[in-house]
């Protein structure tokens, strides 16, 4: 199981970030990162995100 | 040869004040300490500043007295006269207010603020990634901010060291995390935020000059669909809904809703998309800590019915930017000083912003059948009052004829 960004959707627009409970997201050179190592895959910015960029893989 | 030992290009590794983020609040921050006298510099992780725009634009001409900033046509687009709402049957209502507001251009504007600030001495250092705070034990042996580790445009870490940093670093602030504070949002505290700029758009002239707002739980559940405009036949169309109240994504909920409304859209043109996250919890209420404060949507100081936020960043950004003065004047940074930041603008904003909130919650239990049936009920200066949450005691009485709705306002309204 991972947290799976679509880069081609995605905005960038950060509202995700501030959500994560493990702060394992950031805004890099204008990019929504995922820190994997700390992702427990909650879903909550999967639940956010506008565009549906973001989804957990099972 | 001049005596200038710095150009644009080259910084020094200790200034007044760092300040992270240049969007509206950071740079009326940085206009605001170097205006003071304060060696200031901005950090900004952006190679182009007011992009990507993660806004609806629009900016009531109140604020821009509050922001000590002056009407410019490069970034005023359109004079809005107020606002047409419509509850889920779409009978309208229109409200004509005193003050007016303006759709703006973010990119130019956020541009022009950093000018202004850029003039008065405020350094600039832009494509520079704010990686965290510099956190060391002061002599209380609490912890206390000292500056900002960045990643710079060449890929090196580097420190810059600072009396005192403002944390203006938006929606996904990290800066205040890093120091300790919690600034992290709750999910149901956020709106999920899709827009569409368009043009070739078919309302009226006389439309075009106010702001729109659809309301209903079907088309935008929690939240609301907008039209901004930029010009006749040029706007903002945007929508902002509650994750965990949604089934879709924002973007397929706006969508569905233009795609019903061909009268408007039919032979409209996307020009730019937009995402955003929008902070409608009760602001952080202690923003700041020894070394720190936490201004705009980074503190959650944004109102919680209309989710606009330009505003209130650059109203506290003014407050801590006097406040940063005064600390350095008698040399002492620590949390008991700046605590005066966030007493000053819980006193000018902050409890408003808290009543605001009842209003919210009220407005969130509402059906569509109780939205309409409140448009039958309400007028202009009603809608107005929720707005500014004045008044609020009144609506109770005022909705006695519809038991349900009143005792939604008993509960949540006062």
């Amino acid at each position: 199981m991972s947290l799976e960004l679509n880069q081609e959707k995605c905005l960038a627009c950060g509202g995700c970030v501030s959500l994560c409970p493990k702060d394992a997201l950031e805004i890099k050179n204008g990019e929504l990162t995922i820190n994997h190592d700390k992702c427990v895959k909650c879903g909550t910015c999967v639940k956010f995100c506008p565009v549906k960029a973001l989804k957990i893989n099972k | 040869m001049t005596n200038k030992t710095q150009t644009a290009i080259d910084f020094e590794d200790e200034y007044d004040v760092i300040i992270v983020g240049a969007g509206p609040g950071g740079s009326i921050a940085a206009r605001d300490c170097a205006e003071r006298g304060l060696k200031t510099l901005v950090i900004e992780r952006r190679a182009e500043l007011g992009t990507p725009v993660r806004c609806g634009e629009g900016l009531g001409e109140a604020w821009m007295k509050i922001a000590d900033i002056e009407y410019d046509s490069d970034w005023c687009k359109r004079e809005t006269k107020g606002a047409v709402v419509y509850p889920p049957n779409e009978k309208s209502l229109k409200i004509d207010p005193e003050n007016k507001g303006y759709v703006i251009e973010r990119k130019i504007f956020e541009k022009k603020l950093a000018e202004q600030a850029g003039r008065k001495g405020a350094k600039y250092m832009l494509k520079t990634r704010a990686k965290r705070a510099i956190v060391e034990e002061n002599e209380d042996g609490e912890k206390e901010v000292k500056g900002i580790v960045v990643e710079n445009d060449e890929g090196e870490e580097k420190e810059y060291r600072a009396k005192i940093v403002i944390a203006a670093d938006g929606v996904d602030s990290k800066i205040a995390r890093s120091a300790g504070l919690n600034t992290s949002n709750p999910i149901k505290d956020m709106d999920s935020g899709y827009e569409y700029e368009m043009t070739n758009l078919s309302f009226t002239e006389e439309d075009s000059k106010y702001i729109h707002i659809w309301l209903g739980n079907d088309i935008s559940p929690g939240g609301y669909v907008w039209a901004f405009f930029k010009d006749k036949d040029v706007a903002n169309v945007g929508i902002g809904i509650n994750p965990p109240k949604a089934e879709k994504s924002a973007k397929q909920y706006l969508d569905e809703w233009i795609r019903n409304h061909p009268e408007y859209f039919e032979d409209a043109v996307v020009t730019e998309k937009k995402g955003g996250g929008i902070p409608l919890g009760e602001p952080i209420e202690k923003p700041y800590m020894n070394g720190l404060m936490v201004i705009g949507d980074a503190a959650h100081m944004v109102n919680p019915i209309h989710g606009g936020g330009m505003g209130q960043a650059m109203e506290s950004a003014r407050i801590a930017a006097e406040i940063a003065q005064k600390a350095i004047e008698k040399e002492d940074y620590s949390a008991e000083v700046l605590s005066e930041f966030s007493e000053i603008w819980w006193e000018k904003r902050g409890n408003q912003l808290k009543d605001i909130q009842k209003v919210r919650n009220f407005a969130e239990s509402l059906t569509d059948k109780d939205l309409n049936k409140l448009r039958e009920i309400i007028g202009e200066d009603e809608v107005l009052d929720l707005v500014d949450a004045s008044n609020l005691k009144k609506f109770v009485k005022l909705f006695k004829g519809s038991p349900k709705i009143a005792m939604k306002a008993a509960k949540h309204l006062r």
